[in-house]
């Protein structure tokens, strides 16, 4: 039955504006003119998108964080937006990519989550069914040609024990101790991995404050360097005692500045 | 002489033809980049210039110990990313017109000299030399670091990274960089942005190869820091003398009858 709820969504998605570039739009009008209009090749590009989402895997625990912006391309048009949604008290899942899907996508989860209180026999959905229905999901609806133009980030604890994993819109899903999506991968992982390396070099894993400042560090150097980031990102962090998620600025230093004459 | 006929250097005739040939929808070769993590550091006294040492060409690893610190001048290195044919033969023309201008002179060279000619030569081939540089040294103006791409753009920074690993290695500086540092822990971030670049990134590999200049000397650090060694071989595959059993032995004279031309 979910399968089903999806593709309606989905066909709706199907209608939604279509930007793309000049050349997008020349093949578009070209096709018009024959009186072809092909509705499909509006879900192969995305319109209001996020930027890279970040997480990592600490002892007790797993924290992950989205910035809080919708790019319209290179317009920053919506500075709110939550990337981050608490499923369950262990399960959040973070989506980076097309925003309606996402959006699509969190309606459906929500509804299952929704339909496993009304049941009402205890149990609660896990990170690993949740990653494992999402990767299904977004395999089948490629092989579709209908694709949800997401990269997704489970993270939880699965029976006690941490859980990240990262799940692109091939379908295509892995789990690791520090996930990254989008800029994120080329910005944000070679210091999730130095961090994390350091500590498993000295026999331990990263405790909740080194994993939260690894978080807010990473997030910095997003700012300076990813061109569709923002300075206000969510942060989630999930351990036994359930998920707490909060919204923190970025504090950024720019009195190197002062020195760079830039082109000279 | 006819100077209006000579050529010297690349010749831009084939252009129109090629441009002819791609709207009839040949494809151009693709862009032959060699993975790289270069960075630069300011610090206190001086400059530190670095480089792993992976040179490759598609997706294999042709050179795991190549030299990507090129000499320009006694107080002058420059990080060379892209293609290393091109990094080579550049590095020593630059080096050579150095060498004569600073003899002109009768002064050291300096960086910006460097700059400025390494500027105008990429400029006019228009990025078809393929060299992305960091220059960086100490002169008389003190200690001077550039960055500067194949199409002859150019600028200062107090730490710059370029090639396929600049953005691993751009992230660590971010991180981490201060003003104004003391020289070891100069020497420290810099070989953690290029083992970044070399971790996390598959065009670069290798060891970590640094070079200090500070006013009083250039110190060349080669192989400062090596990411991951292949370890000692575990099997013995040398054959032992005896291991074949020697039954009996014949030896046959060969004459053989040299031919005569």
């Amino acid at each position: 039955p979910v399968l089903v709820i999806i593709s309606q969504e989905v066909s709706i998605a199907m209608f939604a504006l279509d930007l793309g570039s000049s050349t997008n739009a020349a093949a578009a009008m070209k096709k018009a003119a024959c009186g072809v209009t092909d509705a499909r090749q509006h879900t192969l590009q995305p319109t209001l998108t996020g930027t890279s989402t970040l997480g990592c895997v600490f002892d007790g625990g797993v924290v992950i964080s989205a910035d809080k912006l919708g790019s319209y391309g290179s317009l920053a048009k919506t500075r709110n937006i939550t990337r981050l949604f608490k499923l369950n008290d262990c399960t959040v899942v973070a989506a980076s990519g097309d925003l309606a899907d996402m959006q699509c996508i969190q309606r459906a989860l929500e509804e299952m989550i929704i339909n496993d209180t009304c049941v009402g026999d205890g149990h609660v959905r896990k990170p690993a069914a949740v990653h494992g229905w999402l990767t299904r999901v977004l395999y089948n609806c490629r092989s579709k040609f209908k694709p949800f133009w997401n990269t997704f980030v489970v993270a939880g604890l699965q029976d006690g024990k941490a859980f990240l994993s990262y799940i692109d819109k091939l379908g295509m899903s892995f789990s690791a101790p520090s996930v990254s999506s989008g800029f994120g991968a080329y910005l944000a992982q070679p210091l999730m991995r130095e961090a994390m390396d350091g500590a498993a070099a000295t026999g331990r894993q990263l405790t909740r404050t080194e994993a939260v400042a690894l978080m807010a560090q990473c997030q910095r150097v997003l700012y300076y360097r990813d061109a569709r980031s923002f300075d206000k990102y969510d942060i989630a962090v999930i351990t036994s005692a359930g998920v707490e998620i909060e919204t923190v600025d970025v504090d950024s230093n720019w009195e190197v500045a002062d020195y760079v004459k830039g082109y000279i | 002489m006819d100077v209006d006929n000579m050529y010297e250097g690349f010749s831009f005739e084939n252009c129109l033809r090629n441009t002819r040939l791609a709207e009839k929808g040949l494809k151009a070769k693709p862009y032959n980049k060699t993975g790289t993590t270069i960075v630069g550091l300011m610090f206190k006294d001086g400059v530190v210039l670095g480089a792993d040492t992976r040179a490759t060409g598609g997706s294999t690893v042709l050179s795991k110990d190549c030299e990507k610190l090129h000499y320009l001048a006694p107080n002058m290195y420059c990080a060379g990313a892209g293609t290393a044919a091109d990094m080579v033969m550049v590095g020593n023309m630059i080096a050579g017109q150095l060498n004569l201008h600073s003899l002109n002179t009768d002064r050291p060279p300096r960086v910006v000299t460097a700059l400025t000619m390494l500027s105008h030569y990429l400029y006019k081939y228009q990025g078809y030399i393929g060299c992305h540089l960091i220059v960086g040294g100490w002169d008389i103006t003190g200690p001077q670091l550039y960055s500067i791409d194949s199409l002859g753009h150019y600028n200062d920074d107090v730490y710059a990274t370029m090639g396929s690993g600049m953005m691993a290695a751009k992230t660590v500086f971010d991180a981490r960089f201060k003003l104004d540092m003391e020289m070891d822990d100069a020497i420290k971030l810099t070989a953690d942005a290029v083992a970044a670049g070399i971790l996390n990134d598959m065009g670069s590999g290798g060891t970590v190869n640094l070079c200090v200049i500070t006013k009083d000397k250039t110190e060349y650090l080669d192989h400062y820091r090596t990411i991951c060694s292949k370890g000692p071989r575990q099997g013995d595959y040398t054959v032992k003398p005896g291991t074949t059993s020697l039954i009996s032995s014949d030896v046959i004279q060969v004459v053989s009858e040299a031919m005569e031309t």
